[in-house]
Formats: structure tokens, C-alpha cells, sequence
């Protein structure tokens, strides 16, 4: 039985393949593998959201999977989207709103908000709430991450969707 | 925490995954979507030498809706079944109760099949089940077999699954035309596992004072070792309109759940927030 399987993962659109240990986190692979250290860890086991990574487009926990298991698809990160300028909208907001403080959940806070962003651009303050509630911030009290995602929505739905 | 070391394998076919797991017995574990084992595995309370992902396995996951019947894969995400058109149209309660289970990143990976094995006394999908009246497909070396939910939960975290067991599907009949569904809970926070919840089922027709409710049913979850039927809260309300129904049910609640407190809720503030639900959901049922 196998320790260590080849994997391939296609990561911000490039695919990269390395041989891993069947019990290394998608998280850790990202970091220690590619250098990518944007998703972070906070409790190791699904409660706080500061993981959250993309894969095959949707909202993951990158503790909660493991390396082998993103084999074959594709994983967005925190990097790719902002290089990519997918979420300017939602930082510039998350800047004039105070959204951070220490800035450790940002990632996984700006990965969950997107995700609302693409699938409920209309989406209510209390729904806002509903949809952030699986990430945890330790510094902010959560007010300002709503504002800034608030005025993100607001302010795309304005400029018709256009970034 | 990282997990200990372990090897992987992912089959491409039942017979292989049922080999894998007849070879490796005990040190085996089938993974699923993960998110409730993977969870465990960082923690270190479990550590099996093997995982066999049944990910790979064609033909698993999917929602088929016939006229009378809607068979769940057991590797449909808790995601596919929130967003499916069929089950708001078929089965409202199940599309109600998505919401609650975790948040939408653990949705998007967790299992129907893997919340029915794992059977989390305040899971939401097992309470649905036995609700729904739900029927198990079971399949190993030795065949398939069908298992009611009503009889699958066997006690805290344990089921009628033998080893080498997996849980392939989910019948569940399809309520008539004029039932009507409620799922409800209290939790600390969305996304949370439930203090306490209950899914509710009934007729509601007209009746001489307003509209009765028949073919009542109520099953909670948070408030026993299992999913809990209660079929005296049931048999109480049967027939009644809906404020007597939720009055008879609640004062007949006691002698269907004995819960035991958690880390942050007694038990009697458990028994008065489950007849709290009650009250809340049949007049939900008749509204
Ligand atoms: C922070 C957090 C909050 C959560 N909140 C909730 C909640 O509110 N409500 C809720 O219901 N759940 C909740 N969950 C759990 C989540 O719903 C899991 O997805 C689910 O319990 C298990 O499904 P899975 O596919 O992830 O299974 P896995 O984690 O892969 O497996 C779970 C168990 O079932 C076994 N198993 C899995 N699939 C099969 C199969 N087909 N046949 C036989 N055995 C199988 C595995 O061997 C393992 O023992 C939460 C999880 C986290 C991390
Ligand atoms: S590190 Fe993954 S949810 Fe906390
Ligand atoms: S800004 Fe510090 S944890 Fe959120």
C-alpha cells in the first residue's frame, strides 16, 4: 500500500506534480510544496475558515482535504485571485472598511466572501452574516468584514457586475 | 494536528473497494467527503493504516427522482442536494435542512452517505431520514441489502453497517401532494451542529375547526444517542387542528426523549427548547 503518491494539481492555472505522503494537507502542500503561504491554518480541524481554498471552483477546507485527494483538479488560492484581479473590488472595500486587523483570516475571509459574490450578488446583510459565519476572525468582531462585504456587493452590482 | 501517517488508495470499482477493505479489516477506513473524518484524523482520534477514498467509484453520487421515489448516491455533496430543483420540488424538508449543516466549504465536500454513517446524534440528515421514512441501500462482497432508516441508527455514532459494509444510496419515498415539511433548529451559531432540532412532516387538510393535521410525524435530533421518532408526540397530535396538535404533541414529548445535557445545555432546557420546535413547527405544517 502506498505512503507517497504522485499527484497532479492544476494551482492558479499551472499544473505542477509532485510525489506526496498520502497524510499531507491540501493546505501544506500549497505552502511547503509551492511556497504559496496565503491559506493558513487556525484550528487544523474545519471550525475557523482561514484554510478556505478553491477547488474545481468551489469553497473548500484545506485542512479538511488532503493533497492525494486534489489530484487531477483544480485549486484556486488567495494568490491567484488577487493576481488575477478576480477580487480587487472586495480588497479595495475590505481596505476602506477596516475590514483587517492582523489580517491572519483575511484570506479565507476574501475566498468565502467571493464566493457569495459569484453565487448571491444580491445577497442581504443577515444573509452576508450567514454565509461568513464559517470564518472566524479574532480581531475584528466581524462588523467592519460585513461592511466591507456589503459595499463590495453594492458597489459591483452598480458597475453591472464589471470589476 | 497532522494526522499519522497512513497509505491511500482510491478504487475505481465497488469489487476493488470491497477487496481493499476485506484485505485491510479494522485498519481500514472509507473516506468519504472527509470532512467529518479528516477532522478526527488531525485530532489523532482515530488512526486507521488505510484509506480507502470511494470517490473514484462511478455511479455513487447523483439524485434520481421517479414519480413515487428520489434515490440519493451516498457521494451527492450536502451542496448538490441544496441546489437541486428536484428535491424543493420533491422533498422540501431535506432542501430546508441543507442550510444548517455547517457552512457552505463543508458543503461542498460532505456527503449524504457519509452523514448517514457517521450518524451524529445532532446531524441533521439522519433526523430527515427517519422523518422521510427513508430506506438505506447497503452493498458488500455479499450483495446488497436494505436497511430502514428508522432501524439504521443503532446508538451514539453506531449503526446497522457490517465491516466491509459501504452505504451506496438513499430511497426515500416521496411525501403526497398535500404534505407539507418543516425543518427547524437551534443552534449557537449557523453552522453549527444543533442544540436541539426537529423535522416535521404532516398532512394538512381542512378540518372542522381550521385545518387538522394527519399522518403527523416528528423526529429530533440533538435530544438522544440517535435521531428520535416520536411516536407518542405523533400519535398526540394526529387528527388535531394545529394549535391542539402542537399543545398535545408537546405535553406528550416527555415520554418520547429523555435528553441528556451537553457541555453547554441541560437537559431540561433541551426538552423545553424541543418543545419549543414543536410548537413553531406545527404551526408551520398548517400555516
Ligand atoms: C466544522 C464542522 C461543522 C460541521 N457541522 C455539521 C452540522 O451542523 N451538521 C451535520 O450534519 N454535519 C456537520 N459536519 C459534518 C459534515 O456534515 C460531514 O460531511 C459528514 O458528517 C460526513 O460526511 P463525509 O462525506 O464528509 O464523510 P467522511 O468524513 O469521509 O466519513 C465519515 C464517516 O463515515 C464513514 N463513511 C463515509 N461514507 C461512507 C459510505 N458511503 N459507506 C460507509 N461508510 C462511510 C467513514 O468511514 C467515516 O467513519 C460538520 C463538520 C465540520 C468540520
Ligand atoms: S484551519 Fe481549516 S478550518 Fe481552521
Ligand atoms: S484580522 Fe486578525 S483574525 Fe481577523
Amino acid at each position: 500500500m502506498e505512503h507517497t503518491l504522485e499527484t497532479t494539481i492544476t494551482v492558479n492555472g499551472t499544473r505542477v506534480t509532485r510525489r506526496v505522503s498520502a497524510r499531507q494537507h491540501l493546505v501544506d502542500f500549497l505552502r511547503e510544496e509551492l511556497g504559496l503561504t496565503g491559506a493558513h491554518y487556525g484550528c487544523e480541524h474545519g471550525v475557523c475558515g482561514a484554510c478556505t481554498v478553491r477547488v474545481d471552483g468551489e469553497i473548500v477546507r484545506g485542512c479538511l482535504m488532503l493533497a492525494v485527494q486534489a489530484n487531477g483538479r483544480t485549486v484556486d488560492t488567495i494568490e491567484g485571485l488577487s493576481d488575477s484581479g478576480e477580487i480587487a473590488g472586495l480588497q479595495a472595500a475590505f481596505h476602506r472598511r477596516n475590514a483587517l486587523q492582523c489580517g491572519f483570516c483575511t484570506p479565507g475571509m476574501l475566498m468565502a466572501a467571493q464566493d457569495l459574490a459569484r453565487t448571491r450578488p444580491d445577497a442581504t446583510r443577515e444573509e452576508i452574516r450567514e454565509h461568513m459565519s464559517g470564518n472566524y476572525c479574532r480581531c475584528t468582531g466581524y462588523h467592519a468584514i460585513v461592511d466591507a462585504v456589503e459595499d463590495a456587493l453594492k458597489q459591483s452590482a452598480q458597475t453591472g457586475g464589471k470589476r | 494536528m497532522k494526522p499519522p501517517s497512513f497509505a491511500y488508495a482510491r478504487p475505481g470499482s465497488l469489487a476493488e473497494a470491497f477487496d481493499l477493505l476485506e484485505r485491510h479489516g479494522e485498519d481500514a477506513k472509507v473516506l468519504a467527503g472527509g470532512q467529518s473524518l479528516i477532522a478526527t484524523l488531525n485530532m489523532r482520534l482515530s488512526s486507521p493504516a488505510v484509506l480507502v477514498d470511494v470517490t473514484g467509484i462511478p455511479g455513487l453520487a447523483g439524485i434520481a427522482a421517479a414519480k413515487d421515489k428520489v434515490r440519493i448516491g451516498a457521494l451527492t455533496t450536502h451542496r448538490a442536494v441544496e441546489r437541486s430543483a428536484e428535491i424543493g420540488a420533491t422533498l422540501p424538508l431535506l432542501a430546508q435542512a441543507a442550510r444548517h449543516i455547517a457552512h457552505v466549504a463543508i458543503r461542498n465536500v460532505g456527503t449524504f452517505g457519509g452523514s448517514l454513517a457517521m450518524a451524529d446524534p445532532a446531524a441533521e440528515w439522519p433526523a430527515c431520514c427517519v422523518a422521510l421514512d427513508a430506506e438505506l441501500v447497503l452493498a458488500s462482497r455479499a450483495g446488497e441489502r436494505r436497511v430502514k432508516a428508522r432501524t439504521f441508527f443503532r446508538g451514539l455514532y453506531e449503526t446497522d453497517l457490517k465491516p466491509g459494509e459501504l452505504v451506496t444510496a438513499v430511497e426515500i419515498p416521496v411525501p403526497g401532494k398535500d404534505h407539507r415539511a418543516s425543518f427547524m433548529e437551534l443552534a449557537r451559531r449557523v453552522g453549527d451542529y444543533a442544540i436541539v432540532g426537529v423535522a416535521a412532516l404532516a398532512r394538512a387538510g381542512a378540518g372542522k375547526s381550521g385545518k387538522a393535521l394527519t399522518d403527523v410525524r416528528l423526529a429530533y435530533l440533538g435530544v438522544g444517542p440517535t435521531p428520535m421518532l416520536a411516536t407518542q408526540a405523533m400519535a398526540a397530535a394526529e387528527g388535531k387542528p394545529a394549535a391542539d396538535a402542537a399543545a398535545a404533541a408537546q405535553a406528550a414529548l416527555d415520554r418520547d426523549l429523555k435528553p441528556t445535557a451537553d457541555l453547554h445545555t441541560s437537559a431540561a432546557a433541551k426538552m423545553h427548547l424541543a418543545r419549543v420546535l414543536t410548537g413553531r413547527a406545527l404551526a408551520a405544517l398548517a400555516a
